[in-house]
């Protein structure tokens, strides 16, 4: 290794010499011409590049659409309501800028070129005009106003209050995965307070547990589950650190920030199994994605959501067992056919540790 | 003090016109003394020089940072040995670490915006130019001007040792969000790195104050006779307006920064609440701070801090484009009422980085609206350029060169801010790649440009020599080239939703389809800082063995500095500052290659402007 490391090294600086033998020679053969035709030759030289490169660069840019287009996101459907605004809204946004951008660096290159020096040509002293400037102060305006109006009223539909029938479900991002609760039968999530978070007593999230609106909550981790066509509305905080629930295939995100919650909805269209067929990808995951940098594991947080149907939502939910059952296995009737034995005193101190209020 | 007082206290010997033979004095002395010429220097072209290589230095270390943080990127598979003779311990096994990858990450941005973009181009060309064009004999404070440099010196070597120290230099991104960067515990980056990386942002901050302050100053009160504020050259104009964003914005990122301070320190809690660490298993007893509220100090800079970036690489360019199609620059009154617009948008507009935080959607779309009005002075500016070039008759000095390619950057770069300054589009494209692609086209490689631009245009200025043009020429193109191939990919990566800082995708159904691309790209990557020592070979080599200047106006140019002799001394003129009669952009007036700014106005000349 160390051997083909001095060799690219070597080739490196023989390209470099090389190079810089040419650029002195080609300077002192500017000296023995006459500095103003060796310019003018240059000139010429530059000024062809220029052209070339308008035209190289074009198509270019027409073979990368073809070699990654299919790779992005906009090649198969969005998974959701508000994604689908989003993509008709990129569309828009890609054909106004994308017509400014192919008119203007044309004229940019083209002028360069067709304009490039010539003892011909006597300079037009063109200082400035009204007329030109005030069109193109008021055409972009426009313009923008269009683009604005369209951004805004998506943007106000996607911030808005969730539907009333939207499941709701928390996030909450910790360093470096997810954690999910699901308020439960009563619809309502129980109390919690960061300082009662205690890993190893199952309870990841500080749930207080003399609030009875904990004793169904389903806390997971890694996987959350959506309906198909049900709105689902996220509520999202951190245990740590700053963290982002980044949505690709929804096109949506909001930052998870400790100690103040945030909130996203969205209804869900296609389920993981639909999407599978539609992207032809058997391994297609709805993928979430921690989307602000959370320290050195910040690459690796990755969740699912698994979309799937009512009915299938339903069993998977009954089959899940509350929080509180898991703190605290005593109280789970499923076990106490099987246990009677409980260490009730265990039992008390944990629940003396859970007695402080938020200050929610 | 006025122009000629300096003239009488600073220049003592040198000013032909009026010697003082007496070597008793102490200003011969004064200016015979190595340290008091190179090191401690008041002159402020010579502080230009130090501002200029110190950037070099900085750039070519924040550039080689990106090739090894590429390297993980684009070859997560390979390993190469002597990555770990490099870094030792953060290259253990041929591989980096997640730890040196996010903190080569965090330091390349670091340096890159302020060290190299803010220091080493404001710094650069603010102090060479503003004298120069404005017809002074130095800054407004020689004395502050010098401290602003080794202010800036100071913050380096801080920066320079967070990278020595065990626990490594910062490595939570440059925007340093609390609680990441707040919190030891959280990460290693934030322990003593962090300490050593918000000390030197603090100096730092200083140092620019320093020299903003004196910009001003100097633009405002020591203009000479007859350089009224409409007949200022336009580098002038955009280096004032970078300098007021500077001296209003940094004061907001240093309260940011000693809040910040006090939270890792002192037990407050203005950015902390409710936060349980894992690592230690404590819960902080932090409570009721607001994490999001150091994201609106840092913004409040962060944004202008984009404008200060970009203004003096716009004002360069007007000037080069100007002055190398021998035409006119095309609506001088437009390009500073652009200039004006931008500057005042540029405090009106940070929370645009905040879409997805939380923000009240009412304010969020306050901020939609001013953000893509920017879009209006700054279309007004693209078009203007191109006006410039229409009938002109152009040489493509490398100047030029890069002056073009900054325009063509501008406008890629500035296009795909319309998309970014939506919320609504925002709330898909923040924080993945083609963030990324938009920012560095249109403020890293543009302004870097600028930059490019500026150097070949003002070598022969700074140094009475001339830059080897044939490779100035590779140069401009291979960069040109190599801009384009590494960053316009990058859009596709992030209209896939490819996010931002991720050490690696492998594990990512939704992300791994692109690691042809992202090879590809680090390997252009690799090659365009490889020519880059083509430049700064030709720089250093120059200096002493460049072709020499015969004659003091190599371009053809109209502004001030080109009628001081060769190579100025400090005063820049010998005898008296010339007067000036008109603007700076009559070129192909009246049948005229030029008219530079000295000359008077003839009987018989069409209308002024």
């Amino acid at each position: 290794m160390t051997t083909s490391m001095i060799l690219v090294v070597a080739v490196f600086i023989l390209v470099f010499v090389v190079i810089f033998q040419i650029a002195k020679a080609s300077e002192y053969v500017q000296v023995i011409k006459g500095e103003e035709k060796a310019r003018k030759e240059q000139n010429k030289v530059n000024g062809f590049f220029m052209i070339g490169f308008l035209i190289a660069g074009l198509i270019g840019v027409y073979y990368c659409n073809e070699l990654y287009f299919g790779k992005t996101l906009l090649a198969f459907p969005a998974a959701s309501d508000h994604g689908e605004k989003v993509d008709s809204m990129l569309w828009i946004t890609i054909a106004v800028t994308g017509s400014v951008f192919i008119a203007t660096q044309i004229l940019l290159f083209w002028f360069a070129y067709k304009y490039q020096e010539s003892d011909k040509r006597k300079v037009y002293y063109f200082p400035h005009s009204n007329k030109l400037e005030l069109i193109w102060t008021v055409v972009p305006a426009i313009v923008l106003t269009v683009l604005v109006v369209i951004g805004l009223r998506n943007w106000l539909t996607f911030t808005s209050e969730a539907p009333k029938e939207a499941m709701q479900v928390e996030v909450i991002g910790k360093q470096f995965n997810w954690i999910f609760r699901y308020p439960g039968k009563d619809k309502i999530f129980g109390k919690k307070y960061y300082k009662n978070i205690d890993d190893e007593n199952s309870n990841s999230l500080g749930q207080l547990w003399d609030d009875s609106k904990n004793y169904d909550d389903v806390v997971a981790t890694q996987t959350m589950y959506a309906v198909k066509d049900k709105p689902i509305q996220l509520i999202i905080s951190a245990r740590d650190v700053i963290h982002d629930v980044g949505l690709s295939h929804f096109r949506l995100k909001m930052d998870a920030v400790p100690g103040t919650p945030t909130t996203m909805w969205f209804t869900p269209k296609y389920t993981t199994k639909e999407m599978k067929e539609i992207t032809g990808n058997p391994n297609f995951e709805y993928e979430i994605s921690c989307d602000q940098m959370c320290g050195n594991g910040h690459y690796s947080m990755k969740g699912v959501i698994q979309v799937v149907t009512q009915p299938e939502f339903d069993l998977w939910i009954a089959q899940q067992k509350p929080n509180y059952y898991v703190a605290f296995p005593d109280k789970d009737p499923s076990n106490n056919a099987v246990v009677n034995t409980v260490d009730s005193s265990a039992t008390t101190k944990k629940n003396m540790v859970a007695t402080k209020t938020t200050k929610l | 003090m006025s122009n000629e007082a300096i003239l009488q206290t600073e220049i003592g010997v040198n000013v032909p016109v009026e010697v003082h033979h007496d070597s008793h004095t102490e200003h011969h002395h004064h200016h015979e003394r190595f340290i008091t010429k190179y090191v401690f220097s008041q002159d402020h072209k010579m502080i230009a020089k130090q501002f200029l290589i110190t950037g070099m230095i900085w750039a070519v270390a924040g550039g080689f940072m990106s090739v090894l943080f590429r390297l993980q990127l684009g070859y997560p598979d390979s390993t190469f040995p002597w990555l770990e003779d490099l870094i030792g311990k953060w290259g253990k096994g041929g591989h980096i670490t997640p730890e040196a990858y996010y903190a080569l990450v965090t330091t390349h941005g670091t340096v890159l915006v302020f060290f190299v973009l803010t220091a080493g181009l404001s710094g650069t060309f603010a102090n060479l130019l503003i004298p120069l064009q404005v017809g002074a004999r130095d800054m407004a404070s020689p004395f502050m001007n010098m401290l602003s440099y080794w202010f800036f010196f100071l913050a380096s070597v801080i920066m320079m040792s967070s990278i020595f120290v065990e626990t490594g230099p910062f490595s939570g991104g440059w925007t340093a969000y609390p609680p990441l960067s707040a919190l030891g515990d959280a990460s290693p980056g934030s322990k003593t790195g962090m300490d050593l990386w918000i000390i030197s942002m603090a100096v730092f901050v200083i140092s620019s104050l320093l020299g903003g302050l004196n910009y001003i100053a100097t633009i405002l009160n020591m203009r000479t006779k007859g350089m009224s504020m409409t007949r200022l050259p336009l580098t002038i104009w955009a280096l004032f307006f970078t300098a007021v964003l500077g001296v209003l914005s940094f004061p907001v990122l240093l309260s940011g920064f000693i809040l910040l301070i006090f939270d890792r320190n002192f037990g407050t809690s203005f950015y902390l609440s409710d936060i349980f660490l894992a690592s230690t298993n404590t819960a902080l007893p932090n409570e009721g701070g607001s994490a999001i509220l150091f994201q609106h100090l840092f913004w409040f800079l962060g944004h202008p801090e984009v404008y200060i970036i970009l203004l003096p690489a716009m004002g360069m360019v007007s000037e080069i484009l100007s002055t190398n199609a021998r035409k006119p620059i095309f609506g001088y009154m437009a390009m500073i009422a652009s200039l004006f617009a931008i500057a005042i948008l540029a405090f009106l507009v940070w929370a645009h980085h905040m879409f997805v935080t939380g923000l009240n959607p009412f304010l969020g779309s306050i901020f939609v609206l001013l953000t893509l009005l920017i879009a209006v002075p700054s279309a007004i500016k693209v078009f203007n350029w191109l006006t410039t070039l229409w009938r002109g008759n152009i040489r493509f000095t490398p100047a030029m060169l890069f002056a073009i390619g900054f325009v063509s950057l501008f406008i890629s770069g500035g296009l795909t801010g319309i998309w970014l300054g939506n919320s609504a589009l925002d709330i898909h494209l923040h924080d993945t790649y083609f963030v990324i692609a938009h920012f560095h086209i249109v403020m890293g490689v543009a302004s870097m440009f600028g930059m490019f631009a500026g150097i070949y245009h003002w070598y022969p200025k700074m140094y009475g020599k001339y830059l080897n043009n044939t490779l100035g020429y590779i140069h401009f193109w291979i960069t040109m080239i190599g801009a384009y191939l590494i960053f316009w990919p990058m859009h596709y990566q992030g209209l896939a939703g490819m996010p931002r800082r991720y050490y690696d995708f492998s594990v990512w159904e939704s992300f791994k389809q692109f690691g042809d691309l992202n090879r590809f790209i680090s390997t252009v990557a690799m090659i365009v800082f490889a020519a880059q020592f083509l430049f700064l070979f030709n720089f250093f080599y120059s200096i002493f063995k460049g072709r020499k200047l015969k004659v003091r106006n190599p371009w053809s140019s109209n502004t001030l500095e080109w009628t001081t002799p060769i190579e100025p001394m400090h005063g820049n003129w010998p005898g008296e500052i010339p007067e000036v009669y008109r603007w700076a952009y009559d070129y192909g007036k009246d049948g005229k290659d030029f008219i530079p700014q000295t000359t008077p106005i003839g009987q018989d000349e069409s209308e002024n402007h």
